[in-house]
């Protein structure tokens, strides 16, 4: 399984994470991101990766 | 069987990030990024907000990703050009890296300044350039921004935030206004106002006089503008000069198929603020100088290089943030045609703004601290959705409070 982590104090609310994989990221009313599901499966681990890489602050990492 | 070769020119976030998208994509051959600029690839939106109060610019790719990427840097020296009959990239030293494909991720540059820039008088693209800024801001006294685009209201902002005295002076009438429309951006006149910045909108500038007390805008009616500094943002160029000689088509940036292949060279790929390429939603060649895009377009341009044989095409609905004060601005799709409903409150400075497309249909969205608009908008355009379909959506998020 791959493992989300968002970092809430870096976060800034671009939404470029919740446009690239609206199933794995959302945005709040505050503006924060909200990790929707925080393991995927290994065959998605590609797709969330590229997910995360769309951050401009780099708050978000698979492992 | 020789190994492949993947030469990437341009060493910031468009090469970087292509680079990545290569290695994920399971590419496995010789990997190469060549870069003018002799520090590590950093990221430049800083470089207008928060690095010019304390110099922080994050680093794109350390020496350590790149071991692990098993990328070769090659920094510190230009590509002077492409040789194609022999498939070599040509660097400036003289060393010809030989490719199997190529990608031109050379970026822009600022136009320059018609005024020459005399001692006080800057360019901002660089983060030598940002370091030069941020030193005579911290010499406080007054500066004067010519060009009210993102970078230059952008700076305003960050330069009020510092204690120092703004004037901002465009030819048009109001700032972001080639984006916005005038009467859009005069919202924003407003909000630059409200933060004690002294406008000449709707002004052209004859001239910029150094001066021992320091360089000082002429404006067209004869206005003297005296300054400690001047910044220049009068947009920017693409760097595709080095390719001229190649044979390449170039005609503002490096022109390219929907699949971001050079129209003339399908070995050649285009990244990022220098691609000029074919959009198929748009039906027309554009060229976009937003960060989201080059990440974007990475991502396209390396599934292209590893699977040739099954290209993606490159259609991605227009993306750019701004900060200003404390107004997050995010633009989506295209905001050229009339703006044709405002949701919520400038005044409270929460609000979206829909633009339509000219023939009626849905063009794109400016919001302004409304990030879940933001998302909604980047759907319906790019699902090709109605205009009212948008404002439905906008007043079910917006109905749920900030
Ligand atoms: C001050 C500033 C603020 C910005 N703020 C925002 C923002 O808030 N939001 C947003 O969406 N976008 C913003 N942008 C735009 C964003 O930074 C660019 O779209 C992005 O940098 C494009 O990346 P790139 O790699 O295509 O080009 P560049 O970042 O221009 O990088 C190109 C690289 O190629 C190198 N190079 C050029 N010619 C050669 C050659 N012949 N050989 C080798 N190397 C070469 C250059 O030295 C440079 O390092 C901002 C830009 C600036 C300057
Ligand atoms: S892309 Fe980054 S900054 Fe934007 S919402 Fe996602 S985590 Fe937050």
């Amino acid at each position: 399984m791959a493992r989300i982590r968002a970092n809430l104090g870096l976060c800034q609310g671009y939404a470029n994470c919740a446009i690239e994989a609206e199933d794995v990221f959302d945005i709040d009313d505050d503006g924060t991101v909200v990790v929707l599901r925080s393991e995927v499966p290994e065959p998605e681990r590609a797709r969330v990766e590229a997910a995360a890489r769309t951050c401009p602050v780099h708050a978000l990492s698979v492992e | 069987m020789h190994a492949r070769s993947v030469i990437v020119v341009g060493g910031s976030l468009a090469g970087v990030r292509t680079s990545q998208a290569l290695r994920a994509e399971g590419y496995d051959g010789r990997l190469v990024l060549v870069g003018e600029e002799p520090e590590l690839p950093y990221d430049r939106p800083p470089l207008s907000k928060g690095a010019l109060r304390d110099d922080d610019v994050p680093v794109l790719l350390t020496e350590a990703d790149a071991v692990q990427l098993d990328l070769t840097l090659r920094l510190g020296v230009a590509a002077a050009g492409l040789d194609l009959a022999d498939g070599c990239v040509v660097l400036a030293d003289g060393d010809r890296l030989p490719f199997d494909d190529v990608v031109v991720a050379t970026g822009s540059r600022p136009r320059p300044s018609p005024w020459g820039t005399p001692p006080g008088v800057h360019l901002l693209r660089t983060r030598a350039d940002a370091t030069a800024l941020r030193a005579d801001l911290r010499r406080s006294g007054h500066l004067v921004v010519v060009g009210a685009g993102f970078i230059g209201a952008e700076v305003s902002a960050t330069a009020r935030a510092l204690g120092v005295e703004v004037t901002l002076v465009d030819p048009l009438p109001a700032p972001m206004s080639r984006v916005l429309g005038a009467d859009v951006g005069g919202i924003f006149t407003e909000l630059h106002r409200r933060h004690g910045v002294e406008t000449r909108l709707g002004a052209a500038v004859a001239d910029i006089e150094s001066t021992p007390a320091g360089p000082r805008v002429v404006l067209a009616d004869g206005e003297v503008l005296p300054a400690t500094s001047v910044l220049v943002g009068c947009g920017a160029l693409p760097n595709d000069d080095w390719l001229r000689s190649s044979g390449l088509e170039v005609a503002d940036g490096l022109v390219c198929d929907q699949h971001c292949r050079s129209t003339s060279d399908e070995r050649v790929h285009a990244v990022g603020d220098v691609a000029r390429w074919w959009h198929p939603r748009h039906g027309e060649s554009v060229r976009i100088e937003h960060w989201t895009n080059a990440v974007e377009q990475a991502a396209v341009v390396a599934h292209n290089i590893v699977s040739p044989d099954r290209p993606r095409a490159y259609a991605p609905v227009e993306y750019v943030w701004s900060d200003q004060y404390d107004w997050k601005v995010q633009l989506v799709g295209r905001t050229l045609g009339a703006p044709v409903r405002t949701l919520g409150e400038p005044a409270e400075g929460r609000f979206a703004v829909v633009y339509g497309a000219g023939d009626g249909r849905l063009g794109g969205l400016l919001a302004v601290n409304w990030p879940r608009a933001v998302v909604a908008a980047r759907r319906a355009v790019a699902g090709r959705e109605d205009i009212e379909a948008l404002v439905g959506a906008l007043q079910a998020v917006g109905s749920r409070g900030r």
